[in-house]
């Protein structure tokens, strides 16, 4: 039986339309994997030593301070981004199957998933490390063994609250808020949640907690999916209720009105595309990384102008980069309707703009480091405004990726994202706007170099008209081939 | 109203679509049968500027299709679920067609309380999203948005398949409704032959990408039709 469930899964994964990819790419892929497991395996052996080093106290004790906030953070990218088993029961239904045996090899997928493993990087090091520093063997066998349970018990509570929306932002609220008051030292949660961690290394019974915890959740979660196995039950797709939304204040606006009413709804009513306003937002939040002096790398003047563009413009490259691509799943009626090319990317480039005035104004945050760190944000935004918007509408036109509104499969980069054509359209998004301010900065003074960068955008904002129509015969060659790849799903 | 000429499409050795000449004259009602393969969407893509012909081109009204845009004022097509937006209501659908092709909310409104019936109560302030509708929902949603805007060309790709046995009924009568306007040219595709016989003037038979049969519809044409099917 279970021999049919592997068969299937095997086929399944190396039949998958994303395995068919280009040879480089694949490698590309490997290099990524790789690198990631590098950083993890890194992270896991030089913890410990970067922790003494800075005189933080006891490492094991430091990372158990911080530990709930690994878990709530999995727990959080869990729901976003790890694929529910429910999927693909559906023909299994009705062959000669028990029930409990297909819960169970759709719960145990669940179990092998990278979501679960990848901590493993960090763990198995770290263990390693305590073990040869001398802690109580024991202990940390105990320790390790009790986070892992807890990883998998994330793991159930993910297949259980998943598509609850209500708990997922609640969950992450709090966080962010208690995130917020552990570091102005208004309330500290850790000094709650650390004992409960340490205990599992000093007190020898407590480490099967996790595990009785999670035998529970393996069980609760059993029983709801065999409860739930029909197709008016759990394996029914979730429909929201529709609201009919007029948004008659854009109506003055005329055709870009009835444009952006359209991309309004987009946004607010696909997974998808949320994921990637919350993206977005995280990118306001980047500039803290070079601003605060965080990262090493980061010190040369020269990078605080890449600070300052992705600061307002997360927006405009996590949803500008992939603009037909959204409108994929109805491209045709575009394409036949009385539209004009023009009207459809002012409308696109009009919503892109818009989102970065709004991350600018946010971003008044980073006045806090002084008026050098918003002046960043602002040329970025600038040059964002100038020269950004038309280079991720015309990269847009390459990036042929039909975009599946409703699942977040693919939400962190896809294969043809990555084609020669877009990947040259980086250098002037990212380095030339650098190159620039270097030049103002080494050769007149900083505030020369921001004058240059600004001067860039304003003279890019100048010729808008001109460099509109050039991307209109770009999309308009484009669009046979647009139009069949979009078929293809 | 529309002219084919020397209209072929050829993928790789393969050549899909072979019409020397066809005309349809403005107002006709012009149906288009054929088995799986024959070339029945591919026509109604290259008329949409979906597709490139491979050889020669099309005129709508005058205007070149893959030159000019200028046909779109005057087309409407329901093809296919692309040609709906999932995420909206239909309601904010039509609305969106309407926008688009310069009618406001009132003209919208009073254009789809004719197809009260049509729509059975499914369509209207359902509280769901087109994605959400069944398939035969959708295609409704899809034809009747097809009509909005006054459109002189109306494209319809297979319109009777997935309709209820009572929808067709109704379909069919609005879209001999429709013919009877000498300003309006109707394309239906079809597989059903008595549908299509029942609602056409002239019909086409398409085989390999090729017309081997033209017909101006009388009693003897579904006869013919199912003679010839039958092979």
């Amino acid at each position: 039986m279970f021999k049919h469930f592997l068969n299937l899964q095997w086929k399944s994964f190396f039949r998958a339309s994303s395995f068919k990819t280009e040879i480089w790419f694949k490698i590309l892929m490997i290099f990524g994997a790789l690198y990631f497991i590098a950083v993890f395996l890194a992270l896991g052996v030089g913890s410990y030593f970067m922790i003494e080093k800075a005189g933080w106290g006891d490492p094991l004790r430091v990372v158990n301070k911080f530990m709930i906030y690994y878990l709530v953070m999995d727990l959080v990218m869990r729901y976003m981004l790890q694929k529910m088993p429910v999927t693909n029961i559906k023909p299994l239904l009705y062959l000669p199957f028990k029930k409990s045996q297909v819960v169970n090899y759709s719960l145990g997928k669940t179990v092998v998933s990278f979501f679960n493993w990848a901590h493993a990087f960090f763990f198995i090091p770290f263990s390693i490390v305590l073990l040869v520093k001398g802690y109580s063997p024991i202990g940390v066998i105990r320790w390790h063994l009790g986070m892992m349970a807890l990883f998998y018990c994330n793991n159930f509570i993910n297949v259980l609250v998943n598509n609850k929306n209500v708990i997922f932002y609640t969950i992450a609220g709090v966080l962010f808020v208690l995130g917020i008051c552990q570091y102005y030292e208004v309330f500290d949660i850790t000094t709650y949640t650390a004992p409960f961690f340490d205990a599992l290394y000093d007190m020898p019974w407590t480490a099967f907690l996790p595990w009785i915890v999670l035998i529970g959740l393996y069980l609760t979660s059993f029983n709801y999916f065999k409860k739930n196995m029909y197709l008016d039950g759990g394996l029914a797709t979730k429909h929201t209720e529709a609201k009919t939304e007029d948004f008659t204040w854009l109506d003055k606006y005329g055709k870009l009105g009835t444009f952006l009413k359209n991309d309004i709804k987009l946004i607010k009513r696909n997974k998808r595309s949320k994921t990637t306003v919350i993206m977005s937002v995280l990118f306001l939040f980047y500039g803290l990384l070079f601003f605060t002096g965080g990262i090493e790398a980061y010190e040369n003047p020269v990078w605080k102008i890449f600070a300052g563009i992705f600061v307002s413009g997360g927006f405009m490259f996590t949803f500008g980069s992939y603009v037909p691509s959204w409108d994929s799943s109805y491209y045709p009626l575009m394409m036949s309707q009385n539209i004009s090319y023009k009207e459809y990317l002012d409308s696109k480039w009009y919503l892109v703009i818009i989102a970065t005035v709004i991350s600018t104004v946010i971003g008044t945050f980073y006045l806090y480091f002084g008026w050098d760190a918003y002046l960043a944000v602002l040329v970025g935004a600038v040059y964002n405004v100038g020269i950004n918007s038309y280079l991720v509408l015309w990269g847009g036109a390459y990036i042929k990726t039909p975009i599946d509104l409703t699942s977040n499969k693919k939400a962190f980069g896809d294969k043809q994202a990555f084609n020669a054509k877009t990947l040259l359209l980086t250098i002037p998004k990212m380095i030339l706007p650098l190159v620039i301010y270097a030049i103002g900065h080494y050769t007149i003074n900083p505030t020369a170099g921001y004058i240059f960068v600004a001067l860039t955008g304003v003279v890019g904002f100048a010729f808008k008209n001109w460099v509109f129509k050039k991307i209109e015969q770009i999309y308009k060659k484009e669009k046979y081939k647009t139009l069949l790849a979009y078929k293809e799903k | 109203m529309i002219t084919a000429t020397n209209l072929s499409k050829t993928y790789g050795a393969q050549t899909v679509l072979n019409i020397e000449n066809l005309e349809i004259p403005k107002g006709e009602s012009f149906g288009l049968v054929g088995n799986n393969g024959a070339g029945k969407t591919t026509f109604f893509s290259l008329l949409l500027d979906l597709i490139q012909p491979t050889t020669g081109h099309i005129l709508n009204n005058d205007v070149q299709v893959n030159t000019s845009e200028d046909w779109k004022p005057f087309t409407s097509a329901f093809i296919d679920e692309t040609f709906l937006i999932g995420y909206l209501t239909p309601e904010e659908y039509f609305y969106f067609i309407g926008e688009l092709r310069g009618q406001n909310k009132a003209d919208v409104d009073a254009l789809i309380s004719n197809f009260e019936d049509f729509f059975h109560g499914e369509i209207l302030g359902q509280k769901k999203y087109l994605r959400d509708l069944s398939k035969g929902n959708q295609k409704k949603a899809g034809i009747v948005a097809s009509f909005i805007g006054n459109p002189e060309v109306v494209i319809l790709d297979e319109p009777f398949a997935n309709l209820d046995p009572t929808t067709q009924i109704r379909l069919k009568g609005i879209i001999k409704d429709l013919a009877k306007n000498n300003d309006v040219t109707v394309l239906v595709s079809s597989h059903d032959l008595i549908h299509v016989t029942e609602v056409c003037e002239r019909i086409v038979v398409l085989n390999k990408g090729e017309v081997v049969k033209d017909i101006r519809t009388s009693t003897e044409t579904l006869k013919e039709l199912e003679s010839f099917f039958a092979g």
